[in-house]
């Protein structure tokens, strides 16, 4: 029992000070950004150990962002199902819409520490582009965001949103014109820009120290799961389940329970049109190791190593790869990855807001939909919490296009 | 002793700057590849730098990206420009070709396998883009036992405590990025280079190359003038595809001189 909890000791306090997550993680940039990660790394070492920093992350938090998000019991959900009790964490509800928010109040204090009056992000669904857009207006920053061209067209909601917050979107027209290679472009321009600017990124991936500040940040979800749990169980959940894209919905969830090793933990991937058809986003499902944007991890590649091109209904979960420390857990057996298509997903888009009047966000849906896979494996006392990290909002469009509808 | 280090030592000899024009393989196709290098041997090239394709180029400009696309929709893969090196070296026994790319491809390949496969062919060394040296020793490792350099780059950005670490790993020769940014840009500063280079000199004999940004007579004799030799990557691949467009491979092979012919002739004339 000791070496088991030795064991989990180490889940938690990874990475290691080189940024692996077991064989994951990493630090894989040209040569010109390992300076900018240097000091990154060097200046979130301090903080993280500065009770200052953190008031002023958790004021923002509580003050802007809206938290704690509210731990809804979904008992009509939870009636339907007849399964455990579902609880959804209500990331929807905070300001911007998703859970990215959190992540980028945290980064936008860490650049003006630094100095950098610039920020640039990546983004695809528009989310993280928002969110880091809405942080740089309230600080003043200068703010450039890129996003695939297709990803322009299919989130034109979000385009003008960053616009009106008074960000420039940059449409990246190379490669598959998505998520990815907005990301690229990002670490083209950082690579350019260096010494005045900070790179927001979005998720759990990139280069170490990201996979580790972007969680701490994110973390914020799971442990007010826990309390909140607390209060309203009184004892720890059986099962999380989160949909993960890059992760960082995920792993803020999960984070703070990994030692609970009695919680399972479920990962839920995009299935697009279903993993045998190979049209999908699922990396960790049926995906294989590989380096790209600056971390190894999980990647969805071709026999030659060069990136396929991804499928999902959720612009969000569009991505090749997915954090180390996700890819870490899969390969520890701690968290238990699987997928939904878009089918079941848009199903579970449905039901959620007919049943709950609750609208997901496309990935949401992801994670939702599992449940009728889980569900019956699981008793009826026993409680799972559901990651809802974002609002629907931004998918009505998709939607009415899919059921044959044209909005103005 | 290697190809590398055999071209250098001549070089220096007769105080030669390196002129080392940069390809990306299987752009517009592997057998214009194959004129391309044997070509730009003819027109005074000391070394050969090949591009392999890369889904995910993060550290090229539009240029080599672009190229980059174009190899890829034709199919080309790692093994296919380690193959174009093989037939390269059956009538080239002397000229250095060094491999740049990223590193997923040489992951998926596997590193011993890759090793293997590149010194068959002659392959001289390697510089992984993305493989700073912190990640570098398991690959260097593997190339180091088949004698195939791990060539580094040392960024404009690189502290003093990284280059001494970089020196300590470096094989065949340092390659200076001359600027903040991607490959092609155009806001090099050649004093700034000067000042970085004499500072490499001074901790370390290898030979020290300069790439990104130089695009004409005038700044290939700039940087040369304090560097062993010079990189030109976008302005080559420019206009390859440029002519490329429709036009014969001989046509193709025909645009190289009027790129490097004044390059050459600015480099000689320091």
């Amino acid at each position: 029992m000791s070496s088991h909890r030795q064991a989990d000791a180490r889940l938690e306090s990874f990475p290691d000070a080189r940024g692996h997550f077991g064989r994951y993680g990493g630090r894989f940039v040209a040569e010109t950004l390992m300076h900018a990660l240097e000091e990154l790394e060097a200046t979130y070492l301090q903080v993280r150990d500065d009770s200052a920093f953190w008031s002023e992350f958790d004021r923002d938090l509580a003050h802007y962002v809206g938290r704690p998000s509210p731990l809804y019991f979904a008992e009509r959900l939870t009636q339907e199902l007849g399964g455990p009790k579902i609880y959804l964490k209500r990331e929807d509800l905070n300001h911007t819409g998703a859970h990215k928010i959190n992540n980028t109040i945290g980064q936008a204090l860490l650049a003006s520490r630094m100095g950098k009056r610039r920020v640039i992000a990546e983004t695809g669904a528009g989310q993280h582009g928002v969110a880091t857009a809405t942080v740089a207006a309230r600080l003043g920053l200068e703010c450039q965001v890129y996003m695939g061209s297709e990803d322009v067209e299919r989130q034109a909601l979000n385009v003008y949103r960053m616009k009106l917050l008074g960000a420039q979107v940059i449409p990246v027209r190379s490669g598959s014109r998505t998520l990815k290679d907005a990301m690229n472009e990002a670490l083209r321009d950082w690579a350019t820009n260096v010494d005045d600017t900070y790179y927001i990124i979005g998720t759990v991936a990139g280069p170490h120290p990201y996979p580790m500040l972007v969680r701490d940040f994110q973390s914020i979800i799971g442990r007010e799961t826990q309390s909140q749990c607390q209060e309203q169980i009184g004892r720890m959940p059986d099962a999380l389940v989160a949909c993960v894209g890059g992760g960082s919905n995920a792993i803020g969830l999960f984070h703070p329970f990994l030692n609970h090793t009695d919680v399972a933990l479920y990962g839920v991937e995009a299935g697009g049109d279903g993993v045998a058809t190979g049209r999908h986003a699922a990396p960790l499902c049926a995906g294989r190791s590989g380096v790209l944007h600056g971390n190894r991890t999980y990647l969805m590649e071709d026999d030659d190593g060069q990136i396929v091109e991804t499928h999902s209904v959720s612009a969000g979960l569009d991505y090749p790869g997915v954090g180390p420390e996700l890819a870490w857990l899969k390969d520890t057996g701690r968290a238990t990855y699987v997928s939904v298509t878009d089918e079941e997903a848009l199903s579970a888009f449905r039901d959620l807001t007919r049943i709950e009047g609750i609208m997901p966000a496309l990935e949401s849906s992801h994670a939702v939909a599992y449940l009728r896979q889980l569900a019956p494996q699981m008793e009826r006392d026993q409680v799972v919490v559901v990651n809802l990290s974002g609002r629907g909002d931004k998918d009505i469009h998709t939607v009415a296009k899919i059921d044959g509808i044209a909005l103005a | 002793m290697s190809r590398l280090k055999v071209r250098f030592a001549a070089l220096k000899a007769r105080r030669r700057r390196a002129l080392i024009p940069f390809f990306t393989a299987g752009d517009p196709d592997l057998a214009t590849s194959l004129k391309l290098m044997h070509e730009a041997v003819a027109q005074g090239a000391d070394l050969i730098e090949l591009g392999v394709p890369f889904s995910d180029p993060s550290a090229d400009g539009p240029v080599v990206q672009a190229a980059s696309e174009r190899a890829l929709a034709n199919g080309v893969r790692l093994c296919d420009v380690i193959d174009l090196v093989r037939q390269f070296r059956t009538s080239d026994e002397d000229t250095p070709v060094v491999l740049m790319g990223y590193l997923n491809p040489i992951e998926a390949m596997g590193y011993a396998e890759f090793a293997s496969a590149a010194t068959a062919a002659g392959v001289d060394a390697v510089i992984v883009v993305d493989l700073p040296v912190e990640e570098a020793p398991d690959l260097q490792q593997v190339l180091d036992a088949v004698d195939v350099d791990m060539v580094f780059l040392v960024a404009p950005t690189t502290t003093p405590k990284r280059m001494q670490a970089i020196v300590e790993h470096a094989r065949g020769c340092l390659y200076y990025v001359s600027l903040k940014g991607v490959t092609g840009a155009s806001h090099l500063d050649t004093s700034d280079v000067e000042r970085r280079l004499a500072a490499l000199r001074s901790l370390c004999d290898l030979p020290l190359v300069v790439g990104f940004g130089i695009r004409d007579a005038a700044t290939a004799e700039a940087i040369g003038r304090c560097s062993d030799g010079v990189v030109v990557g976008s302005a080559i691949v420019q206009s390859v595809a440029e002519l490329s467009q429709g036009a014969s491979n001989l046509q193709v092979t025909q645009c190289l001189g009027p790129v490097m012919a004044p390059l050459r002739a600015a480099l000689d004339h320091l």
